[in-house]
């Protein structure tokens, strides 16, 4: 009995050995990106063409993305956070520094959106999508002129709309309408914001994150706060739904890829980033996830028609108003205060 | 000597996956990290916990929870009842019909029950075929409530039925034959009898149902936050892991605290006469 205990122990540590390196010469790049957020079909040509694997998997949130790479234990060659958490990610050292030299195709980039305060000199992310948040809504059900955050605060819309389940995003809606910095560290801005969201709880349906886009097709919802390319997911399809920019601004945003500290595979990493700012690679993803891109020669395929609409490619003056979100620090605890208390409510 | 060999993977498994971890939160439920990164000692995460706006988060998990558990124990008890007095034909296959559902994925059945409750849902969609009103059923405690009963009936039928089945026929002849009606043969014998099995159906329920953060998430959109959903919140959305454990150990401390008021009422012979599908 003993005898085979210990023929069993050593087939299990041998073979232990060997877990982790089978098939040692294909790499694998650990992607780490939001849900609904790439056409996964592109996954197969890159793999075509590099012979490099992908191993994808999605976050809801960007402080559940930080979460995990903060927390240690995971080896993510690429994310692809927001501007505030790649500011908060540089602070904190969690970004390898990326080599432009090897992404030949960063000149397809934009320069609008190269070198923007979060990330001065590009030296740690790459721009992917940018977009913004305001309102979409069902014309067949909602009549009323919708081109304020007020209508969130609306008796007869009561029930009929959903806010997004965010904590940045949610305040910012209220600190918008308030007239308020949306990075604003005073605590009376924020007081109010918080009781202006106690106030408004009543009224709202849900707070939601990937299924919004259901809710609004099902007609569950008439009304929620999106993010822009959500927007343009379903007007695309239901020509009923328009989309709003609050005049009061809201937020502007970018999402840019980088790798995270702790990427095993850095060079693989590089080709996956300049494969992803090729033009047509970058169509494909455009088309698919409905955001704006930030990729010129992306910008010369996309169907003309989305030029100038409030979902895809915005007139510039109708983002007056528009912030970027910053990386608050520690005063986030502030923040995180406000939507622990609002929630608990 | 084999019989400790035996055991030395669960010892493993136990002390790596359960009692570690345990230490783990109760650290991090004990200190703050300093801005050098260094950790002090403090009551403070506890403190914040009764906050009363945490308080409120407690009792109304707690309130939830329990009208949960009676909903149960009211619907699954007759259930098992007539389960084990079923023809024995019927009824493997009738507890199967109890079982099935059980394979499939908890969070599809909660998500199917979004479809059924929605706006534009079946259950609307019949009562508009009658030409009543719409109703809103999605987003409400009662979603929530019917969320955990239906996800938890299972856990209170089947230990119920498990000590109904096993319990002596002769005793129940024997209070009929000493003139007992039924309704004194089922206070008298059957129930006292099935204790064991009602208590461990009880806690079946309960525990789920108080730590749960799925079905409200879901069922009341997000608004509606149990203390399942304050503890999440703290370590998935705000990254304050400390006060997170600290709640996380009040509700553990809670459960541990409830079950053995149960174990009590239960008398002492709960322990091994008690069906553990756990």
């Amino acid at each position: 009995m003993k005898k085979i205990f210990a023929v069993v122990l050593l087939v299990v540590l041998m073979a232990s050995l060997f877990t982790g390196c089978s098939n040692s010469d294909q790499v694998v790049l650990n992607v780490y990106n939001w849900g609904d957020y790439i056409d996964e079909d592109i996954f197969q040509q890159f793999e075509e063409e590099t012979g490099i694997k992908i191993n994808y998997e999605t976050y809801a949130t960007n402080e559940e993305m930080y979460t995990k790479i903060n927390k240690g234990g995971t080896q993510y060659d690429i994310a692809i956070p927001s501007e505030y958490m790649i500011e908060k990610m540089i602070k904190e050292d969690l970004l390898e520094p990326i080599d432009l030299t090897k992404i030949p195709n960063y000149a397809n980039i934009d320069d609008q959106f190269k070198n923007l305060s979060f990330d001065p000199n590009n030296q740690y992310s790459v721009p992917y999508f940018w977009g913004t948040v305001g309102i979409i809504y069902n014309t067949n059900l909602i009549d009323g002129p919708i081109d304020s955050w007020d209508v969130l605060w609306d008796e007869q819309y009561a029930r009929q709309f959903t806010m997004v389940d965010s904590q940045r995003d949610s305040i910012m809606v209220a600190l918008k309408k308030l007239g308020y910095s949306m990075n604003t560290k005073n605590l009376d801005e924020l007081e109010e914001a918080k009781q202006a969201l106690i106030e408004q709880k009543p009224l709202v349906l849900a707070y939601v994150g990937d299924n919004v886009k259901d809710m609004l097709i099902s007609e569950e919802a008439s009304m929620a706060v999106v993010w822009s390319g959500e927007a343009s997911a379903v007007i695309q399809e239901y020509d009923y739904f328009e989309y709003a920019l609050p005049k009061e601004g809201s937020n502007m945003w970018f999402d840019n890829i980088v790798i995270p500290k702790g990427a095993k595979n850095i060079d693989a990493a590089h080709q996956f980033i300049d494969f992803l700012s090729r033009g047509d690679i970058g169509f494909l993803n455009a088309d698919y996830v409905g955001y704006a891109t930030c990729n010129i020669e992306t910008m010369k395929l996309i169907d003309p028609a989305l030029i100038g609409t409030t979902y895809a490619y915005p007139d510039k003056n109708l983002l007056e108003n528009f912030e970027i979100f910053q990386d608050p620090g520690d005063f986030i605890v502030e923040y995180d205060r406000i939507w622990t208390e609002l929630k608990a409510k | 000597m084999l019989k400790k060999l035996a055991s030395g993977p669960y010892l493993f498994w136990i002390a790596m996956f359960i009692i570690v971890p345990i230490l783990m939160i109760l650290f991090f439920s004990m200190v703050t990290v300093e801005s050098d990164g260094s950790y002090t000692f403090t009551v403070s995460n506890y403190v914040r916990a009764f906050d009363p706006i945490y308080v409120t988060v407690l009792l109304r998990s707690l309130k939830i929870a329990v009208q949960a558990t009676l909903i149960c124990l009211v619907l699954g008890y007759p259930m098992a009842m007539i389960l084990a007095k079923m023809d024995p034909r019927y009824r493997t296959t009738a507890v199967m019909l109890f079982v099935v559902p059980m394979w499939m994925n908890f969070l599809l059945r909660t998500y199917a029950w979004m479809t059924i409750l929605g706006k534009n849902g079946v259950l609307n969609g019949i009562l508009s075929f009658f030409g009543l009103p719409q109703m809103t059923f999605l987003y409400s405690e009662g979603a929530v409530l019917l969320g955990m009963v239906y996800n938890f009936l299972p856990f209170m039928v089947l230990p119920i039925y498990t000590v109904l089945m096993k319990m002596d026929k002769s005793l129940i002849e024997a209070a009929e034959d000493l003139g007992g009606n039924k309704k004194t043969v089922f206070t008298k014998v059957v129930l006292p009898l099935s204790l064991p099995g009602i208590l461990s159906g009880v806690s079946m329920v309960f525990m789920p149902a108080v730590s749960t953060f799925v079905i409200s998430n879901l069922l009341y959109g997000g608004q509606y936050m149990l203390v399942g959903n304050l503890i999440e919140q703290q370590f998935l959305v705000v990254n304050d892991w400390h006060f997170g454990s600290a709640v996380a150990m009040i509700l553990m401390l809670l459960i541990l605290v409830s079950m053995a008021v149960m174990n009590k009422l239960g008398g002492s012979g709960v322990e091994e006469k008690g069906v553990n599908l756990w």
